[in-house]
């Protein structure tokens, strides 16, 4: 196996004078799903966005496809390659829903529409909505509407931060199965998941994080079939 | 260096200055600068109570002000029979009445249902009850102002020791402050200031314009002192002359310089009793648990604290004390001119430079802040147009030159800005921090 | 023909004036929405930089006077006014760079930017005044009147005249191109849409690259144009002197408040209705009534329900009432 994709190595650090993160490591190979789950204030959070460059480490390093981007502020990342949907406040609300995508694009100077129809087919109710605000429509849809421009930069890597928080469990399927069908078009995700085990479900790889250290670390097949892993995070 | 020392070495370079003014240019000016300076330094004081302890942003400072100084005139004011026989009761009534309809609408509007209904008969109301004030009051008004116009033309006052109007200065500011306070605290920062900024200029256009309240632009004169003496009684004392000649000076000067430091020492007597009170306060429980709300609101109120009643405490404390300066400034000048209070810059915003560039928080800062401003701007008057001649000296005499020494006092508002505008940037916490 | 008598006058004493004073506040409260919506404060200099763009224009027009430059029928203020708008351009950005970009960059408090706004009135305040002076001055030109009274009584054979004014005129015209251009950016292009996605949400903003320099580099440059012309506009309709422009910054926060601060339609529809509440009532009604009222039931008094003095209390009064029911304006604006 070779190096990852993208690998945020050894990462140490955190918002103040605390370390949130101790020795943090994730990673994502082209293509492929990680998860990140662990319980509540494990760091999973902070670890996304440390990899994403919104919070100074003191150690490790974060690397895109080889090269070490460590240094590099969010906006340059986004030009990079990578794309990074906040858990709230993930939409321009006022905005309709094409002009979020257009944001979304901001950075490109070429022809955006084949893009935008790529989204349009992946998520086909963002189509019918176009030209609404993106605030009036529901919480699965806004959610579609996150993702779809994050997208718009032909990302190579998509970062996740809790995609279905809030939204029902057959929205959650839906949008599961939906990160399935970007991952195959061969962008790699990466995201943080609050429901465990369906995330693990569809993860090529999974961490489990406690108290900003990695605990776990393996398929999330395996993760699924660990018993200690099962036991204390999974709820038997 | 420790806060009280650097307070120390502050007021002692103050003084300075002060010092020197009276040196080199005329002790007259001196004093009148420092008596201006210390009427501030109280209202300075009031707005840091609002702004240093609460973090309440009040830019109403001038109708308070105002406010503080119609109470002056109102309680010291000899009473007007004529006007009383003309109209006054009829004018009491009927701004009694508009209470009453305001009240009224208040009930409807808590006891209604929401909706078009009530927001109609509220209306209907308000109306209706406009009408009828008006009608009882436009005559009654009219009757007023027509006795002896040239003199009086107003309600005259209560003919009460003026003392006692300084108190009631500060009941008078404080009760609009209660007013202002019930409807707006709740309202964000900004929006608080730019609802007081309105109310501000609401006072001021009710003073300007209410000519039977205050003579309105046609000002009231020989307003009573106390207990300063008058410069004219002083100039004929026998004791007094031999002082001025001992001095060495006429005794007009002597005795303007005499009656200028006889207020100052007026004013000082009343600053420091304030100063005091606000300094326990600060000390108290009360004023920790106002700094403690400052500073972490969400925290205080989930601790229990009534954040709502705090805040409406030391907005009508700090209103009033703003009120008593008015009633001072009025008694100092032995004019209420209200249309000269229509300046916010002057009276609103350049206090509110004094308290940052002292130190919000810190009521010593706000005192010292006050000294400075005042001197900065009193002398650019003096100073300006000197420096602008200088400045210009090697240009032709032409309507540009002139044009430029004319308006040289202008820039006194350019300096005060970038005075502001260095300290939030340098020194946040101004020349005397809060401890 | 005591009806049409009764129109003439309403158009003549309150909508033609309410609806000129309306576009002015509209165009003020605009510049103020917007600094709101971008860089997240309420901006006490507004009047203050309406001021200075005038005093500019001014100066410009006095020039191309001295120099026999006029606009025909039109104010020469009008040919001067891209001079103006650039030099308060230059001047608002000038102040951003050395006042205001450190406290963004320090994620600064609203208040704290609020009172550095005040430290910078001060010094716009000064400059303006020092500049030309503080007395009102008087600078439209050009034709007075598209109809004065006269003629419009000898066209109609009414009683009752109808002036219209070239300069009330101009600011409807102008207000329309203006508020037509500033929504075209704003909806239509991409640096537009950048600003209200900033507006919107900055930190999801800098997520999809937008420059929050440019975006605020921008806003200042259509500020400047727009108190600019709002300034202009009120100068020629009545006069201008630096303390009535101080003074307009309340009717132009209440426009902006009670439409929805950062919200650019409330905006124009919070100026619309406080210019019509202010005319309403201060207006003295007595002479439209006359016209309409059998002369038994006619009411001795001029029929006004407050004196023009009192002005500003009206906007404030609507203010307060919209900030204590709808605190986030008619139209849904932020809240910082």
């Amino acid at each position: 196996m070779g190096a990852p994709f993208l690998i945020g190595d050894a990462m140490t650090g955190g918002y103040g004078p605390v370390d949130i993160l101790h020795d943090c490591t994730v990673a994502v190979d082209k293509g492929q799903i990680a998860v990140i789950v662990g319980p509540n204030g494990a760091g999973k959070s902070t670890a996304m966005k440390a990899v994403f460059g919104m919070l100074k480490l003191r150690g490790g390093a974060v690397r895109l496809d080889g090269e070490d981007i460590s240094r590099l502020s969010p906006q340059d990342r986004v030009a990079k390659g990578m794309a990074f949907v906040p858990q709230t406040s993930n939409i321009f609300t006022s905005m309709t829903v094409e002009e979020n995508l257009e944001m979304g694009a901001f950075l490109r100077r070429d022809d955006i529409s084949h893009t935008m129809e790529q989204v349009f087919e992946l998520f086909p109710i963002l189509k019918e909505k176009r030209r609404q605000p993106a605030g009036e429509l529901s919480g699965g849809q806004r959610q579609q509407v996150a993702v779809g421009r994050a997208l718009m930069t032909q990302p190579k890597v998509l970062m996740l931060d809790e995609p279905t928080a809030g939204v029902s469990p057959i929205v959650m399927d839906e949008l599961f199965d939906r990160i399935i069908e970007v991952a195959r078009t061969g962008i790699s995700i990466l995201m943080v998941e609050q429901n465990a085990r369906q995330a693990l479900n569809i993860a090529d790889k999974g961490y489990v994080l406690v108290q900003g250290a990695n605990r776990y670390t393996d398929t999330g097949e395996a993760l699924l079939a660990d018993p200690e892993v099962r036991k204390t995070f999974l709820g038997g | 260096m420790t806060p009280s020392i650097r307070a120390l070495v502050v007021f002692i370079g103050v003084g300075l200055v002060y010092l020197i003014v009276g040196f080199t240019q005329s002790w007259a000016l001196a004093v009148t600068i420092l008596n201006d300076g210390l009427i501030v330094a109280i209202m300075a004081l009031g707005v840091n109570m609002q702004w240093g302890y609460a973090g309440l942003f009040n830019v109403g400072v001038a109708g308070f002000f105002g406010l503080g100084g119609l109470a002056l005139v109102l309680i010291t004011n000899p009473p007007a029979p004529g006007a009383w026989a003309a109209g006054t009761p009829r004018i009491l009534g009927s701004l009694l009445f508009g209470a009453v309809v305001i009240w009224g609408a208040l009930r409807l509007y808590r006891a209604m249902e929401p909706g078009r209904k009530r927001a109609l008969s509220m209306g209907a109301l308000l109306l209706v009850g406009l009408i009828l004030f008006r009608m009882g009051y436009d005559p009654a008004v009219n009757s007023v102002e027509a006795v002896t116009p040239a003199s009086t033309g107003n309600i005259g006052g209560l003919g009460l020791p003026i003392p006692v109007s300084w108190l009631l200065g500060g009941v008078l500011a404080a009760g609009a402050a209660w007013a202002i306070a019930k409807t707006a605290l709740g309202l964000r920062s900004d929006y608080l200031a730019i609802a007081t900024l309105g109310i501000g200029q609401i006072v001021i256009a009710v003073l300007m314009n209410e000519d039977w309240l205050d003579r309105g632009v046609k000002n009231i004169i020989n307003i009573g002192r106390w207990p300063v003496p008058h410069e004219v009684n002083l100039q004929k004392q026998q004791w007094f002359i031999h002082l001025a000649q001992s001095w060495g000076i006429d005794v007009r000067t002597a005795s303007t310089v005499f009656v200028g430091i006889c207020f100052a020492v007026v004013f000082t007597c009343i600053l420091l009793v304030l100063l005091t009170l606000a300094e326990l306060s600060l000390k108290s429980p009360w004023g920790r648990m106002m700094r403690a709300i400052r500073d972490n609101e969400i925290a205080a109120e989930a601790m229990g604290k009534d954040v709502k009643r705090r805040h409406l405490q030391v907005f009508v404390l700090g209103s009033a004390v703003i009120g008593i300066a008015g009633a001072l400034y009025v008694m100092l000048h032995g004019l209420m001119a209200p249309q000269s209070y229509n300046d916010p810059l002057r009276y609103t915003f350049l206090i509110w430079a004094m308290v940052i560039l002292g130190g919000s928080g810190n009521n010593w800062g706000s005192v010292a802040g006050a000294l400075i401003v005042m001197l900065l701007w009193d002398e650019a008057e003096s100073v300006g147009p000197a420096i602008l001649g200088f400045l210009t000296s090697p240009l032709p005499a032409g309507l540009i030159k002139q044009h430029l020494i004319d308006n040289a006092v202008q820039m006194r508002l350019p300096v005060v800005g970038a005075v502001l505008l260095l300290v939030l940037r340098f020194s946040p916490k101004g020349l005397i921090p809060e401890k | 023909m005591d009806f049409l008598n009764a129109l003439t006058a309403l158009f003549n004493y309150v909508i033609i004036p309410a609806t000129s004073y309306g576009s002015q506040l509209a165009l003020g409260a605009l510049g103020v929405t917007l600094i709101y919506g971008i860089l997240r404060f309420s901006n006490f200099a507004h009047g203050d930089t309406m001021a200075f763009g005038t005093a500019l224009t001014i100066l410009v027009t006095w020039l191309f006077q001295s120099w026999g430059i006029t606009f025909g029928p039109l104010p020469t203020a009008l040919l001067a006014l891209p001079f103006g708008i650039i030099g308060t351009a230059a001047l608002l950005l000038g102040t951003d760079r050395v006042v205001y970009r450190f406290y963004r960059k320090q994620k600064a408090a609203p208040v704290i930017l609020v009172i550095v706004s005040m430290g910078v009135m001060f010094i716009m305040n000064g400059l303006t005044r020092f500049i030309i002076g503080v007395s009102d001055q008087n600078f439209a030109d050009g034709k007075r009147f598209i109809i004065n009274a006269l003629q419009y009584r000898k066209m109609t054979g009414l009683q009752e005249g109808l002036a219209i004014r070239t300069t009330s005129v101009i600011t409807v015209v102008t207000a329309i191109i203006v508020v037509t251009l500033l929504f075209w950016f704003l909806n239509r292009t991409r640096t537009g849409k950048s600003m209200r996605a900033f507006s919107d949400n900055e930190d999801l903003a800098l997520l999809s690259g937008i420059n929050p320099e440019r975006v605020v580099t921008v806003t200042w440059l259509i500020v400047a144009a727009l108190a600019t012309i709002a300034g202009v506009l009120y100068g020629l309709d009545k006069s201008f002197s630096p303390f009535t422009y101080f003074q307009l910054l309340l009717p132009i926060f209440a426009s902006a408040v009670v439409g929805g601060l950062g919200n650019p339609l409330g905006a124009i529809a919070g100026g619309f209705v406080i210019a019509f509440s202010e005319v309403i009532f201060t207006y003295a009604w007595k002479k439209v009534l006359g016209y309409l009222l059998p002369a038994s039931l006619m009411p001795d008094g001029l029929v006004q329900l407050l004196g023009t003095d009192y002005k500003y209390a009206v906007s404030f009064t609507i203010l307060v009432i919209v900030l204590l029911f709808r605190p986030t304006g008619l139209f849904k604006g932020k809240s910082v």
